[in-house]
């Protein structure tokens, strides 16, 4: 057994015939080589392990000049073997200086990686974490705070689940218990607005800021806005008195300022924008920069020292999100309810509808008792579901409006409110009183601001002020 | 060391470069003719100044592997610059601006560059590998330079010897400077991600001329396949200069290839005389460990100065610093280059790394007269405990940078004591360079995860080698061979209309001469005389010589008609003018010699000459000059009997 993974180690990611001719020549990864070919190529270099999703056919070599390339086995004539240069993986630690005069910041480790660093000879990108290794990467953070981290779990963004939400959410409230004066939150920025939703509803009346933070660009790259973001979330949790949860990233697309939005109301908005991160159907909770924190509203919550946080780890699985569209079978709906499913968020067109065929089905999980919810698919603006006879239709077949909830935040909150209780009447209450302004009373006019390009106002405002 | 003093540029001889050691490598860039960038779908070659937006963006150095910042990156972090970013919104999308991933490689680049590679007789890679290559300085947004290997090895013929390459690489483009000005930098990012490659030869041009001359055959080979951009900006090289004892120094985006000789010429000179100065300071008993300097601030000292820059950097609350470089008295004025001295290595540090862009930026207590008064130099001297033997240096500015310049004073003067710091220099017009970053190392290379390797396939790889352009020293030959004139056979070897020489010398049985004539020297004549030649396409041309072969016009109708297509942008039947029978063209002779009898002719043994050319002028482009001829000196000769 420990031959085999010694080979696997000896030869990394190397399979089928590639493995076959390193093998034969005993050039194993780190290996300094000369190799030639069987139609008279020469190349000299190291070999790198192969990346476990590439082909089987090529063996990676890196050259003096820091190049990689890649070999065709099949082709390989020879291999002489002149020496073994192995990588290893450290990153370099300098120790985070304490300073009594500081907050005490907590930072939670999910999986993102915010900060890393970069293996230069195998390209591997090392997820920098401890506060040695952040303070190597990214000194300014000991300017606002003494750090602490802990790594609570190891997985993408797209992985985190009902366990990592309840064990999140036990790990800051034990931090609040012990006097924490911020926490920040790394994470993955696909499902980053997920999380914040589901943490909204978990720890309510948190006296501290928590502050959720991610890039867009991985930091091994000098444009990265990862450092940035991790200076504004850390100086977010050390200085604001903004006692909520949050999302910290890119306002502009460019190094000038954060936005903090609100946990329950942000959503990720550009596949790969700096500034993904939006509030919609409201406005941010303030700006933030290296050098100050200008709040955008004054309904926040405020800073405490107080302990008087509640913890409300629930959640049930069996809740599912249907994204209407036009000739949706009825069977989408039935094979919920027929596979147990307890409650179901649709995101409807416009006001919040669904067509007429679709009836019999949402009759039928109201029979069987499944909690049935409308949000739009517009994303901004409320459910409006007496304007048409559909809408009216629809609740009389059980289907509650929302209000101006976002469908992801109405899902995080069903699954909570159906891990507390099986009362529909009881999950109806909970899932329309607001909470963290999952729901808000009004919608200011700048609440819905998307520029449309093209336009010269617009244009001459964009050439005017930085993105 | 030898005691080689250096000559006038005139003076120098190979054998002078033989004795300092002179070593000099090329890496040449060329963009390649595609219609798009190399990973977007933005279209290449569109140059505007129009922007629509701005981005800033700051650029971080990534640690080293050690725990340090290498060179580059602790530099470019030293001079912390809000990097600017012009965006116009036809040129640029988000992947310009590093807010989109990558998309595929252009295929129709990559075929160009693996076809160049081929001509290079290198080695084509069988797996490619998209490199990042690390940029600090802002000219990329990314902080990168995707860039990827397309061969290794290669050789070209040079002289008696051949020059061997070290690789060809296929990258995209980076942005074009608009300023640099105090803590702020401006680009524009029309040119950033064109397709471009750059060649790397080894060390092996052993004069400055060489250099330029295996440029210009590296240039000729990658223009012979007519796909590459010619034009201000498309081929730029950097040159790697070293002497014997010295450092590799990378002259940066040289576009002239003529400029290349004195350029060289002048860093040679800059490395053998730090060499020099590095002895001068050894035997002045300084060296790494004796070095022996520090710097105070003496803005109140200087308040009352009468010296402009000074005095208004005070009144602004700035900050003046006096540096104090023990036993350094006379070296500032070491000379470096041509009329150029250490001050300037000293000056341009402090330019780039303290961002003080306003000239003067330093002023020294060896060429004290026309700066502050003699009076204060001596107070200074006072105050910083200075003897006669020491050298004073001044540098004012906004607090930090005042600060970072004293700093950066004191770091070079004590790098001369070493040797000479691997730097990367820009090239300036009067043939000297200046400072512009460290160079950074092979560490700064790391695969992009972007996007996954890419095999090249034998198929491929086959295609490209069977439509390869003859390489550009068999062409030369070959031209020569079948009578092409040696003037001509530069411009043709490398034209776009080389294929279609072939063709048209091949089936249309045009003379090699008279067809390369007509595309290499006729569309000359017609760009001066002001004409545009955009209308003579290939087509066009074949079609003309496609007359001569079916006897319908003769070889002088060729330029008229291709005036008449180059002034009106159109090809038409009317300007073929048709070709006159032999009993007409008798005729016209007959009646031309009665006008021409009686005519003055001064020189009685020229009149058949003259006649001759008469006629011609009468007759061009109705028949062929020769047929005219012999028709005519038969009439002569008839008379004349």
């Amino acid at each position: 057994m420990s031959e085999i993974m010694n080979e696997a180690e000896a030869y990394k990611g190397y399979r089928g015939i590639t493995l076959e001719v390193l093998k034969k020549f005993n050039a194993l990864v780190w290996s300094e080589i000369d190799v030639e070919t069987i139609d008279g190529s020469k190349y000299s270099g190291l070999i790198l392990p192969r990346s476990e999703t590439a082909d089987a056919n090529h063996i990676v070599i890196k050259m003096a000049t820091g190049y990689n390339i890649g070999v065709r086995a099949e082709k390989v004539a020879s291999i002489v073997v002149n020496g073994r240069k192995v990588a290893h993986y450290k990153i370099p630690e300098k120790a985070f200086p304490y300073d009594k005069g500081k907050p005490r910041v907590k930072l939670f480790g999910t999986g993102g990686t915010i900060a890393s660093r970069l293996d230069y000879r195998t390209g591997a990108v090392i997820p920098a974490f401890s506060p040695g290794e952040l303070y190597g990467s990214v000194p300014e953070l000991a300017d606002y705070c003494n750090l602490e981290t802990e790594k609570l779990y190891g997985v993408f963004s797209e992985n985190m689940g009902p366990e990592q939400y309840i064990g999140t959410a036990k790990a800051i409230a034990k931090e609040i218990e012990q006097g924490v004066e911020g926490i920040v939150i790394g994470h993955g920025t696909d499902t980053m607005h997920h999380t914040a939703a589901i943490l909204s509803f978990m720890i309510q009346n948190s006296p501290v800021p928590i502050v959720m933070v991610g890039s867009q660009r991985s930091s091994d790259r000098p444009s990265s806005d990862a450092a940035l973001n991790l200076i504004h979330s850390v100086k977010t949790a050390a200085e604001s008195n903004l006692a909520e949860i949050m999302v910290c990233m890119f306002g502009p697309t460019s190094d000038m300022y954060g936005l903090l939005h609100r946990g329950t109301r942000v959503r990720k908005m550009h596949s790969s924008y700096r500034s993904t991160f939006r509030t919609l159907g409201d406005i941010p909770l303030a700006m933030v920069d290296k050098n100050k924190i200008t709040p955008l509203r004054q309904d926040y919550k405020k800073r405490r020292t107080d302990k008087e946080f509640k913890i409300l780890p629930y959640f049930e699985e069996k809740v599912g999100i249907v994204y209407y569209y036009p000739n949706m079978q009825p069977d989408m709906i039935n094979s919920m309810v027929d596979n147990g499913y307890r409650g179901i968020v649709i995101a409807g067109t416009g006001l919040g509808h669904v067509n007429k065929p679709l009836y019999p089905a949402l009759k039928y999980a109201q029979d069987k008792g499944v909690a049935v919810y409308m949000t739009v698919q517009t994303l901004w603006g409320y459910v409006q579901m007496y304007v048409y006879d559909t809408g009216r239709d629809m609740m009389e077949l059980g289907v509650v409006p929302t209000a101006n909830m976002l469908p992801e935040v109405a899902y995080m909150k069903l699954c909570w409110a159906l891990g507390q209780t099986d009362n529909l009447e009881e999950v109806k209450r909970i899932m329309l009183t607001p909470v963290a302004g999952e729901i808000t009373e009004r919608e200011p006019s700048n609440g819905y601001l998307i520029y449309q390009g093209g336009i010269p106002e617009v244009e001459e405002f964009i050439s005017k002020f930085r993105k | 060391m030898s005691k080689f003093i250096f000559k006038p540029y005139e003076e120098m001889t190979p054998e002078d470069y033989a004795t300092i050691g002179f070593k000099s490598g090329l890496e040449v860039h060329q963009q390649l003719l595609t219609e798009k960038k190399l990973f977007c779908n933005c279209p290449a070659g569109h140059y505007q100044d129009k922007y629509n937006a701005e981005i800033l963006r700051h650029m971080r150095p990534t640690l080293s592997e050690l725990g340090e910042y290498d060179g580059t990156a602790l530099m470019e972090f030293k001079t912390k610059k809000d990097i600017i970013y012009r965006i116009n919104y036809d040129t640029v999308c988000t992947y310009e601006m590093d807010d989109t991933p990558p998309f595929q490689i252009n295929e129709q680049a990559l075929d160009i560059a693996l076809e160049v590679g081929m001509l290079f007789n290198g080695y084509i890679v069988d797996e490619l590998h998209i490199a990042r290559k690390q940029y600090l300085d802002g000219s990329i947004p990314t902080g990168f330079q995707r860039t990827a290997i397309t061969a290794v090895g290669g050789h070209i013929p040079y002289k008696d010897r051949t020059i061997n390459l070290i690789q060809m690489s296929i990258e995209e483009d980076s942005c074009r400077e608009t300023s640099d000005i105090g803590h702020k930098r401006i680009y524009k990012t029309d040119r950033l991600g064109m397709p471009l490659i750059e060649t790397v030869t080894y060390p092996e041009m052993k004069t400055p001329d060489e250099v330029a001359e295996v440029n210009n055959i590296l240039r000729e080979l990658v223009r012979s396949t007519g796909k590459v951009r010619t034009g201000i900006g498309a081929g730029r090289q950097d040159v790697n200069v070293s002497v014997e004892g010295g450092t590799r120094i990378e002259i940066k985006g040289v576009p002239n290839i003529k400029r290349i000789p004195l350029l060289c010429y002048n860093e040679a000179m800059r490395q053998w005389n730090l060499l020099r100065l590095r002895e001068e300071l050894h035997a002045r008993g300084i060296n790494g460990e004796t070095f022996n300097a520090n710097y105070t601030d003496v803005t109140k000292l200087l308040r009352k100065t009468a010296y402009q820059p000074i005095h208004n950097a005070i009144i602004q609350g700035m900050k003046v610093n006096c540096v104090l470089l023990k036993g350094w008295n006379g070296l500032m004025n070491w000379q470096t280059q041509t009329d150029t001295y250490f001050s300037k290595e000293i000056s341009d540090r402090v330019r780039v790394i303290a961002c003080l862009t306003t000239l003067p930026n330093i002023i020294h207590s060896d060429r004290w007269s026309e700066t502050i008064a003699a009076a204060d130099w001596k107070n200074l001297r006072k105050v910083m405990n200075a003897t006669k033997d020491d050298a004073l240096i001044i540098v004012w500015g906004a607090d930090d940078d005042a600060e970072m310049g004293a700093k950066e004073i004191i770091i070079r003067a004590k790098e001369a004591t070493i040797g000479i710091p691997s730097e990367t220099r820009q090239a300036h017009w009067d043939g000297t360079n200046g400072f512009e970053r460290i160079l950074p190392g092979p560490e700064r290379m790391y695969p992009d995860t972007d996007l996954p390797p890419k095999p090249i396939s034998d198929e491929r790889k086959n295609r490209i080698r069977s439509q390869m352009p003859e390489r550009i020293w068999d062409r030369t030959k070959r031209y020569l061979e079948i009578g092409v004139p040696s003037d001509i056979v530069r411009d043709l070897r490398i034209s776009k209309l080389a294929n279609l020489f072939d063709k048209v010398v091949n089936e249309l049985n045009i003379s090699p001469k008279f067809a390369s004539v007509a595309l290499i020297q006729f569309p000359k004549r017609l760009k001066k005389m002001r004409l545009s030649t955009i209308a003579l396409t290939e087509e066009v041309y074949f079609n003309i010589f496609k007359l001569i072969t079916d006897n319908k016009i003769s070889h002088a109708s060729v330029f008229p008609i291709m005036k008449k297509i180059a002034e009106t942008g159109i090809f038409s039947e009317e300007y073929i003018i048709n070709l006159k029978k032999e009993e007409e063209l008798i005729k016209v002779i007959e009646r031309t010699k009665l006008i021409f009898k009686d005519m003055k002719i001064n020189k009685a043994e020229k009149r058949d000459d003259l006649f001759i050319c008469f006629l011609m002028n009468e007759l061009r482009g109705t028949a062929d000059g020769s047929l005219i001829a012999k028709l005519a000196k038969e009439i002569l000769n008839a008379e004349d009997k």
